[in-house]
């Protein structure tokens, strides 16, 4: 039963025009994935910023409060910093340049925008959280991710600056590159667990084991899964598409304010559905990490359910997306060639390799 | 007609595009810019563009008493300035023929090599930054704020002295420097092993430094590379060991010399390591002239008027970034006729075209934060 379902079926006694009952069905769910997405980039941002602080030895915004949250010397100081950097990004002015190709620079945002927008309506976020499931879950998130790409060679098309095409070709290879282990890793679950459905791969992990332990091999997908996804959100060790100290800000060079600030919603979007897909593929997803020790007597006191599903898997996403963050703050870049032959040298033949292993395993255990 | 002929080929262009990197951008380490001919990321030619930084401190010295320019020197390598004001002060003492109290030479060494310790700091940080590490720049810039505060109980500035002065310096050490210092040494010690293990045997860091622009031993010295740069291509050249000015021959420190042992001698990886290494030599000395520092005025010896004879002379000092040479023609009167300064980072910088040619944008970034260039220094 996903979440369209759900209001569907409970709006169904009212004697409503189908069409508008269309609407309503998908536009709570679209303002609530907005509103997800808007929170987690707060979230995300405030978050990154106090972990950089502790990291460098500094103490990260203190200043800004909101809600009687005062700043100061607390350890939540600075609380209502992003806030307040929202606002800024929304009120400041929109400049075009003259010589860009207007319509375009206009549109590249939104499909990127768009691009993570749509990937969420496959993500689950517990087990009656869906916001619609499909029988081919995974094929969807894996299709619509790969949207944003557009958007970025428009963006750095357009933009009709030297050092926004540079950014934009980098970021059009190495995440259409990445996609290809991503997609590869991600057909073990599917050959494991028998479906491409959200559902039957969780399901399968919460009767058998977390797909992460279930052998070696899926251990090394996992891996590999994940630091494509972060070459995927173009993110340190991989963030050659916006590398500060060689190309300043990449393929967003010329964009300010709130397309700017699209750009940066679906960043941290983007952050956030690789969390949550390596957290529901091999992590267990809505499953209580107590499940692991299955020691306990009663069933109540593994803590599932619906509630503390969607707690699991947030806490799972969270902890991901720290490592993300650890891992920003502590390593060096790479250069756009050794980029290029990790994916196609390294994690390609390993993924294909650790596919025809997880078939023999599976026929043999 | 065949279908080859169609199109005609004369009038499809594939010329390199030109990527004008700089006077704004984050990486150049001030307002350098670098016209780079590009052929996708690959960089076919590079011309650096100097100038945008041009105070004409050899002109003004021109109208200047000797004593006045000091405070100029300060403004050309801003990130060493105790070097910059120590070897002019070498200078006109050379043509005075000016006897320095020992306690001078120490407190000018002490300085020197504080200041050497900032400079590299500085260095592997804004190259970790270079190459994407961002927590190593924030750590050692903590460290690098509490020489600058000796340097601020000791001066009164945080980044521009006109502390040592021909003759002299301009204050005696404050009560409690030296332990101030030994403190921050017993400190700074430590903090050097963190940064190391973040940075200097990092895989990826290794990766992008390693084999990345190496400087062959010859081609260096043709080009007029000194300081670290020359010293990581293998050339065992310290002026303070290969021709000591001041207490240097007194003193027991070793060179660092590049050995290739990530990659090929030369590259990118010795320059940084070569600099790692000599903040600890740069420790060692310091705390070698504690333990033999004399008492005595730091005035005594200040001239009155300084008034150099006839003729002219040329100094030589080993600076964070290479032989910082003063090249000063007197005619008797109180100002120099005139004074030209041999930039170490204007040589260092003048190779940045032969190393990167045929490497990538990024590599450009990684070498030309290898070679350390202040841009202060190179314009005047």
């Amino acid at each position: 039963m996903s979440f369209v379902d759900s209001i569907l079926s409970s709006l169904s006694s009212l004697e409503m025009n189908y069409t508008l009952l269309l609407l309503i069905a998908v536009t709570i769910p679209g303002l609530i994935i907005f509103l997800l997405m808007t929170v987690n980039a707060i979230v995300a941002v405030y978050m990154e910023r106090k972990i950089s602080a502790f990291m460098q030895d500094r103490l990260g915004p203190m200043e800004v409060g909101i809600f009687g949250f005062k700043g100061g010397k607390r350890f939540w100081g600075g609380i209502g910093q992003t806030i307040a950097d929202a606002i800024k990004l929304l009120a400041k002015e929109d400049i075009i340049p003259k010589d860009a190709d207007k319509f375009m620079m206009i549109l590249a945002p939104f499909i990127i925008f768009i691009a993570s927008f749509i990937t969420f309506v496959g993500v689950p976020l517990s087990q009656d959280f869906l916001i619609s499931n499909f029988n081919i879950g995974i094929l969807y998130i894996l299709a619509m991710s790969s949207v944003g790409v557009i958007g970025i060679i428009l963006a750095g098309w357009s933009s009709n600056n030297k050092w926004s095409l540079y950014g934009a070709m980098r970021a059009a290879s190495q995440i259409i590159s990445y996609e290809i282990p991503i997609a590869i890793t991600l057909l073990l679950p599917v050959i494991i667990s028998g479906g491409l459905d959200v559902h039957t791969i969780v399901d399968w992990q919460l009767q058998n084991r977390w797909l992460i332990l279930h052998s070696p091999f899926t251990f090394i997908a996992f891996f590999i899964f994940f630091v494509s996804g972060i070459a995927e959100t173009n993110r340190t060790p991989f963030d050659i598409p916006e590398a500060e100290s060689e190309l300043v800000a990449g393929w967003m060079t010329e964009y300010s304010g709130f397309r700017w600030s699209l750009f940066f919603l679906s960043e941290y979007t983007n952050m956030l559905i690789i969390s949550l897909v390596a957290s529901f593929v091999f992590l267990g997803g809505w499953g209580s990490p107590l499940t692991i020790i299955n020691l306990l007597p009663g069933d109540y006191m593994y803590l599932d359910g619906p509630i503390l599903g969607f707690f699991w898997l947030l806490l799972k996403a969270i902890a991901l997306i720290f490592i993300m963050m650890w891992f920003r703050w502590t390593f060096p870049r790479l250069r756009v060639d050794q980029l290029m032959y990790l994916c196609w040298k390294v994690f390609i033949p390993f993924a294909i390799f650790n596919m025809l292993a997880v078939g023999v395993w599976e026929v043999l255990f | 007609m065949s279908k080859e002929n169609l199109i005609d080929k004369s009038s499809i262009n594939t010329d390199d595009m030109i990527l004008n990197m700089g006077p704004q951008h984050p990486s150049t380490h001030g307002v350098l810019r670098l016209k780079i001919h590009t052929d996708g990321e690959v960089v076919s030619k590079i011309e650096p563009i100097i100038g945008y930084l041009h105070r004409c401190f050899e002109k003004h010295s021109e109208n200047l008493p000797y004593e006045q320019i000091v405070p100029f020197t300060d403004r050309c390598d801003y990130l060493s300035s105790m070097h910059m004001s120590h070897a002019y002060s070498i200078a006109v003492e050379k043509m005075m023929d000016i006897e320095i109290p020992e306690r001078v030479e120490y407190i000018r060494v002490i300085v020197s090599e504080l200041q050497r310790i900032a400079s590299h700091a500085f260095f592997i940080g804004v190259f970790g930054l270079d190459v994407g590490a961002i927590t190593p720049f924030t750590w050692v810039f903590r460290d690098r704020e509490r020489i600058i505060d000796l340097f601020e109980t000791l001066t009164g500035a945080r980044l521009l002295y006109n502390y040592v002065w021909p003759g002299g310096v301009s204050h005696d050490l404050p009560e409690k420097f030296i332990t101030r210092t030994i403190e921050f040494l017993d400190y700074f010690e430590p903090q050097l092993i963190e940064v190391d293990e973040l940075l200097t045997t990092n895989k990826i860091f290794i990766e992008r430094t390693a084999d990345i622009g190496v400087l062959d031993k010859d081609i260096a010295i043709n080009y007029g590379v000194t300081g670290p740069a020359l010293r990581a291509s293998g050339v065992d050249f310290d002026l303070r060991k290969n021709e000591p000015y001041s207490i240097y021959d007194k003193l027991d420190f070793d060179v660092p010399v590049g050995r290739g042992e990530m990659g090929t001698v030369g590259d990118s990886w010795d320059r940084y390591i070569v600099r790692f290494l000599e903040i600890k030599e740069s420790i060692k000395i310091i705390r070698q002239c504690f333990k033999s520092i004399p008492e005595g005025d730091v005035h005594a010896a200040l001239p009155k008027k300084v008034r150099p004879r006839k003729g002219s002379t040329y100094s030589r000092f080993e600076s964070s970034r290479g032989e910082l040479g003063y090249y000063i023609i007197s005619d008797g009167k109180n100002v120099p006729t005139r004074l030209k300064m041999r930039s170490p980072a204007f040589s260092n910088l003048s190779v940045l075209p032969y190393l990167s040619e045929g490497w990538m944008i990024s590599d450009v970034i990684t070498i030309l934060g290898s070679l350390d260039i202040v841009l202060g220094e190179i314009d005047r």
